[in-house]
């Protein structure tokens, strides 16, 4: 799967916001609101999960997301479904054409596991999770996480059933576009990741943009909570 | 020096769950040789603290478990390790079917007429068995199916890829206290439209401790720091 097409929205009319380096952004989007993710510098891996705004206890579910489209990658056309089998939002552009799903955040205990257990006070995606779910007010904790999505990032499997992490396959400017299917809160980590290449050994902004389907003038409103 | 401490029959299209202690074991065999069995995993002590499939997968480079291999917590620590395994391949990917899959898959059954026999699936076993321990829907998280592989190919695309051999088994040993959680039912991409899930039987064993030589511990330097992690928990015990 690797279905590399463009968006006809207008960035001008988006509401737009720059998520520096090792920052976090969480968000509500409304059924029908389109979410564009852009990697303004390449190579750089946003660690995305999905909860539902009304009940958190459905949220993204990687394994049945996987499962029903039968293919591990993401790209336009896919369907990020929930715990509870239902479609949350739809991919509906993609200029990079694959996305990882398996690999999940890092963590400070991860890292730990992975590249020392000195590495624990280093940045990660998990952390930055925690704190925009403490800071969001809306009663979240470590349990409402669950295997995310890593936009941009490229995390091929080899037919022996090992995964290979290859440098990214995405460059300045590349964008992935989804459109809320219900009303969802979006959690996203600008991964801060230093210790392996998915952000190119360089940690880089990423652009959001939102647009609304019933405001065409694309005029710009405080975030919904 | 096992010991076997008992036997569970688990009946196909029936769930089990257990508190197992750190130094306890399970066998768990698949005598058909075409079975599967859906195991999760929780911190007995701490639920907040449960399997997390892709920081395993990404630590070990696997898209899939094969013995020596660790089963890792969100926490960092290696809940359980696979020590024997004549499978091979337990697909980490596939994840929980529901009622709804289910019921497409064998058509809709009711407990009249089909009383225990009624059709079942492994995320409503999931939340019962958790509702036995208190945790919820919350506390669901991915989960590894055993017994049962599912390839990949260079475009990604997920395959159905069964590899039955009667007498299968795997022995999981755990490296903390858990909540095991298990479900007999039908992996959720088998394409076989007949209900006919297959019995699995688990026996409870004491088993060894990990040695300087274990060779979970020695398959990479992240699975002897998984264990190190899980051994601070409980510094020098082992039952």
């Amino acid at each position: 799967m690797n279905a590399i097409v463009e968006s006809s929205l207008d960035p001008k009319r988006a509401e737009r916001t720059v998520v520096q380096a090792g920052d976090h952004w969480m968000r509500e989007l409304k059924a029908g609101q389109t979410l564009r993710i852009v990697d303004l510098e390449g190579n750089q891996a946003v660690d995305t999960f999905f909860l539902d705004a009304h009940d958190p206890a459905e949220r993204y579910c990687a394994q049945t997301t996987l499962r029903e489209q039968g293919n591990i990658y993401l790209t336009t056309g896919s369907r990020i479904l929930s715990t509870r089998g239902r479609e949350m939002l739809a991919i509906v552009a993609d200029t990079c054409g694959r996305h990882d799903t398996l690999g999940g955040a890092c963590a400070a205990e991860s890292n730990q596991v992975r590249y020392g257990l000195e590495k624990r006070h280093m940045h990660n995606c998990r952390d930055s999770f925690l704190l925009a779910m403490a800071r969001s007010g809306r009663n979240l904790s470590k349990k409402d996480i669950g295997p995310n999505i890593n936009f941009f990032m490229n995390v091929p499997v080899t037919p022996e059933g090992f995964l290979d992490f290859q440098d990214g396959i995405s460059a300045p400017g590349k964008y992935v576009e989804m459109r809320a299917t219900r009303d969802v809160v979006v959690l996203v980590s600008n991964c801060p990741q230093l210790n392996n290449p998915c952000n190119g050994w360089n940690p880089t902004p990423v652009e959001m943009m939102v647009w609304d389907p019933w405001r065409p003038s694309g005029a710009r409103h405080p975030p919904v909570r | 020096m096992h010991r076997l401490l008992h036997t569970e029959r688990i009946p196909g299209g029936a769930s089990w769950s257990s508190r197992l202690r750190r130094g306890q074991g399970l066998r768990i065999q698949d005598p058909t040789g075409d079975g599967n069995l859906v195991l999760g995993l929780w911190n007995a002590n701490d639920p907040f603290e449960r399997l997390n499939v892709p920081d395993s997968l990404k630590s070990q480079r696997i898209a899939r478990f094969a013995a020596p291999c660790t089963l890792q917590s969100d926490m960092g620590r290696a809940l359980a390790s696979l020590v024997e395994d004549t499978c091979g391949w337990h697909d980490a990917i596939g994840g929980l079917g529901d009622h709804a899959l289910s019921a497409s898959r064998f058509g809709e059954t009711t407990y009249q007429d089909s009383r225990n026999d009624r059709v079942t699936n492994a995320r409503d076993h999931f939340l019962v068995e958790l509702g036995r321990h208190g945790l919820g829907e919350r506390d669901l998280g991915a989960v590894v199916n055993l017994f049962s592989r599912i390839s990949v190919g260079s475009d990604g695309a997920l395959r159905w890829d069964p590899a039955a051999k009667p007498g299968r088994s795997a022995t999981l040993r755990f490296e903390m206290d858990v909540l095991v959680v298990v479900s007999a039912t039908p992996h959720p991409m088998d394409p076989g439209t007949a209900w006919n899930p297959r019995e699995i039987v688990v026996d409870v064993d004491l088993l060894p401790p990990p040695g300087p030589d274990d060779p979970v511990r020695n398959s990479c330097p992240e699975n002897g720091r998984a264990l190190e992690l899980s051994e601070r928990l409980f510094p020098g015990e082992w039952p």
